[in-house]
């Protein structure tokens, strides 16, 4: 196990952090998160162009870069850190992901180069309205329909840029099976027939959902049928380390605004960051802050490896991530005090995006019990 | 210097054979541990990164650690290495005369000599310059009046590390001295602390016109803070072996009168500290217990114990980034400032944990109690985590001052003459 960055990577993130800082600022944030798509398709483009990054742990057979969830881990910690609005974890994290585990080599070249290249927006569609992260809870339909087709039928929700993406991989099961038997992955076009869907109203506007519908939509199956248990348990635990990754972003920069402005912040004569309420506050977010950012690199690496405790790993960093990211924003409400609760306030961006980053993927207790039985307990 | 001019640079390979042939042709099991440890250092191996004034061979550290790793590799014994004698070695080598160096670094080595640090007080814990402790010139003596506390293994001493105010009308940092007093003198007192958890690891010592020569005063009047924080540096980095001694030390397979002298003194300086994996909280018992116990299968202990583990690990896993980013030669990043107040979160959270599993029968001790006592032992040991060794609430200070530049406190205690400082009336 490696504790440090090499010089490559720790460059790779200087260039993010300064693209981001450029191209993510509050205000951009800002506009993009009161559209309904979330995003801008010239952004993205840009994005897709300049840094070519939905392709980082993408074998370069399928058009990727051929890095590892190590740099993946370093492009979603910049991410969180500028709040960036895309819809790359769904695209570039969830959907490739669940392809590359899945497909078959004719279908990962059918479908990687075009989410690598940016083209082509993904997502996956798991959970469903029950809010079960467990694929096991799927109740969503795959018929066998004529020519190795399938019709899907169900409701899936808190589908990541649903309403948005071009192409969605959904999980379903096939009629009269239970548990983890009988689920496959399919591919579904955005614009299919007797698909309906519906953005949510999302707590964190800065990450978009959407509840999708279907009713006898033709779906392509994605690698054999009937298997997808073991292959999407194992995308959800790598985008659950993903996550703990982007999480961390987020919570380093909250830390470090909070620091900022105590140390700007006049009360009593002095600055509030010279009180010792202040300091002990800080000193506790930056111990929780640093434990998290060592489980988020050890998990990224532990899926880098591909090692067999990845699930645990993944499921601590996650677990841990969120607690660091909502305590701490949390404290960093509280240190900018009333000014803290204000709309004009960026605060609550980040505290937000905690809240929902919490939840999505299952929140900390489920973790804690999945790194549990992972490790045999 | 001719002789020096001749020789050559001494290298890896000529250390490690030079030592080689020297243990081959002198290690005896069968001596006698002092004079054992007379030899080696005669020979410049007990001590070879020291300078060659004070027995040692001025080699540079990477090459000394060549000549232990050679005394290890053959199982012989070392010099003394354990306990407050090699800070008191590593202060006196820092700020002593060349008459202290002469009269203790020996002796330090040889383990003929034990020592004893005379730093806090009851009156000054975590603001160690608040020390009230008086020493007075009298006669071309200095002589000492006061109380020091928590001093670990003042009842073997046979010397002490002392800071003592000698002047009053200074501010509280510029009035201390440092000084090496016999600790076997009627002056002064030692008693026995008893701890909460019924250890008496510490000692208070009280001062009753004790006496120091003049030539035992270490750097300069007034001085005595420069040193005392030589003193803590080397404390901080381990230097006083504390955390190394043991498993080989104390190994009985090790057969002969010199291992027998060996253990001895090494049980002798380990003895206080022997309730110290209980006090950080033994996170390794919480599993097994567990599953004795049947409260793996409670889903509330499972994510108490679940919780314990994350921040167990990823202590772990910060504190090996802070060493990788080391041995890389980067900057310190805020990871190596974190250990301490991590180490007291886990030791708390570990407590709650072991209480939960053990349900009433955590209310039991000793024979009664589970793990034979062990248990309690944890129970009642763990709230000195959070205070020996720098409280969490000096440790959250200094991360936030110095890691993070947070502006300090006001404060006119270190630039107003320290007798007008208000201070606890013990002093």
């Amino acid at each position: 196990m490696q504790f440090t960055f090499t010089e490559e990577q720790q460059e790779f993130r200087a260039v993010l952090r300064r693209y981001f800082e450029q191209s993510s600022p509050t205000t951009a944030v800002r506009k993009l998160m009161q559209t309904e798509a979330g995003w801008d398709a010239g952004q993205w483009r840009e994005l897709n162009a300049q840094l070519g990054l939905c392709g980082v742990h993408v074998p370069e057979e399928y058009g990727g870069q051929g890095f590892s969830f190590v740099e993946l881990g370093i492009v979603l910690e910049e991410m969180g850190r500028a709040l960036v609005c895309a819809p790359y974890f769904a695209s570039a994290v969830l959907a490739a992901s669940a392809i590359m585990n899945t497909a078959t080599d004719g279908q990962k070249t059918a479908l990687l180069p075009g989410i690598v290249s940016g083209e082509t927006i993904a997502t996956l569609a798991f959970a469903e309205p029950s809010g079960d992260w467990d694929p096991a809870a799927t109740q969503a339909t795959a018929t066998s329909s004529v020519g190795g087709r399938f019709k899907l039928d169900g409701a899936k929700s808190f589908v990541l840029d649903g309403h948005t993406a071009d192409l969605i991989v959904v999980l379903a099961r096939a009629p009269g099976t239970t548990g983890d038997a009988g689920l496959s992955l399919l591919t579904v076009r955005g614009d299919a027939a007797g698909l309906t869907r519906t953005p949510l109203k999302a707590l964190d506007p800065t990450r978009k959902l959407a509840r999708l519908d279907f009713t006898g939509v033709e779906a392509e199956l994605i690698g054999e049928e009937g298997a997808a248990a073991a292959p999407v348990a194992r995308t959800l635990a790598q985008a659950a380390a993903c996550l703990a990754s982007e999480m961390v972003g987020g919570a380093e920069r909250l830390r470090q605004s909070a620091l900022d402005f105590a140390n700007l912040r006049m009360q009593f004569g002095r600055p509030i960051a010279s009180f010792q309420s202040m300091k002990h506050k800080q000193a506790d977010m930056l111990l929780e802050v640093e434990l998290a950012k060592s489980a988020a690199y050890v998990a990224a690496q532990a899926a880098a490896e591909d090692a067999d405790d990845m699930p645990a790993l993944a499921s601590l960093a996650k677990a841990a991530a969120s607690e660091a990211y909502l305590q701490t924003a949390i404290h960093t409400i509280q240190i900018h005090g009333g000014v803290g609760f204000t709309w004009d306030n960026d605060t609550h961006l980040w505290f937000k995006r905690a809240k929902s980053s919490e939840v999505f993927l299952g929140d900390p207790t489920l973790h804690r019990e999945r790194m549990m039985q992972a490790w045999g307990h | 210097m001719s002789q020096a001019a001749t020789m050559t640079e001494p290298t890896e390979e000529t250390v490690r054979a030079e030592v080689r042939a020297w243990l081959e042709a002198n290690w005896d099991p069968n001596l006698g541990l002092i004079e054992w440890r007379e030899k080696l250092i005669d020979a410049g191996w007990g001590a070879p990164a020291w300078p060659k004034q004070w027995g040692g061979r001025d080699l540079p550290g990477p090459l000394a650690a060549v000549v232990d790793q050679e005394i290890r590799r053959i199982g012989a014994v070392n010099v003394a290495r354990a306990g407050i004698r090699t800070l008191a070695a590593a202060t006196l080598l820092a700020h002593g005369t060349d008459f202290q160096k002469g009269k203790f670094l020996r002796r330090s080595l040889t383990g003929e000599d034990a020592w004893c640090q005379l730093f806090s007080e009851p009156g000054s814990g975590s603001d160690l310059a608040g020390a009230t402790t008086r020493a007075e010139l009298k006669d071309g003596r200095w002589v000492i009046n006061g109380q020091k506390v928590w001093t670990t293994s003042a009842h073997h001493a046979d010397w002490g590390l002392l800071l003592a105010r000698t002047d009053w009308d200074k501010p509280k940092h510029q009035g201390l001295t440092f000084f090496v007093i016999d600790m076997r003198q009627s002056g002064v007192e030692v008693h026995q602390l008893r701890q909460m958890n019924g250890h008496a690891s510490f000692n208070q010592v009280f001062f009753t016109d004790a006496e120091v020569p003049a030539e035992h005063l270490v750097g300069e009047i007034g001085g005595g803070w420069a040193v005392a924080t030589t003193t803590l540096m080397h404390e901080r980095r381990g230097a006083d072996g504390v955390g190394a001694v043991g498993a080989g030390a104390a190994s009985t397979e090790r057969v002969g009168r010199i291992y027998d002298e060996e253990r001895a003194e090494v049980a002798t300086v380990m003895e206080p500290y022997k309730w110290y994996p209980q006090r950080a909280g033994r996170v390794d018992l919480v599993l097994q217990r567990a599953k004795e116990t049947g409260k793996i299968n409670d889903p509330v202990v499972r994510q108490e114990i679940a919780k314990l583990l994350t921040l167990a690990r990823s202590a772990e896993w910060t504190a090996r980034r802070a060493r990788a980013a080391q041995a890389q030669g980067l900057p310190q990043g805020p990871e190596g400032s974190l250990g301490k107040l991590a180490a007291s979160n886990v030791a708390r959270a570990a407590a709650r944990v072991h209480t939960l599993i053990s349900g009433a029968d955590a209310m039991l001790a000793g024979d009664d109690g589970p793990e034979a006592g062990i248990i309690a032992e944890i129970l009642i040991s763990v709230p000195a985590v959070s205070i020996a060794g720098g409280t969490d609430e000096i440790q959250r200070n200094i991360i936030a001052e110095r890691v993070l530049r947070m502006p300090k406190e006001p404060g006119d205690d270190a630039s107003r003459p320290f007798r007008e400082v208000p201070r606890n009336l013990a002093g």
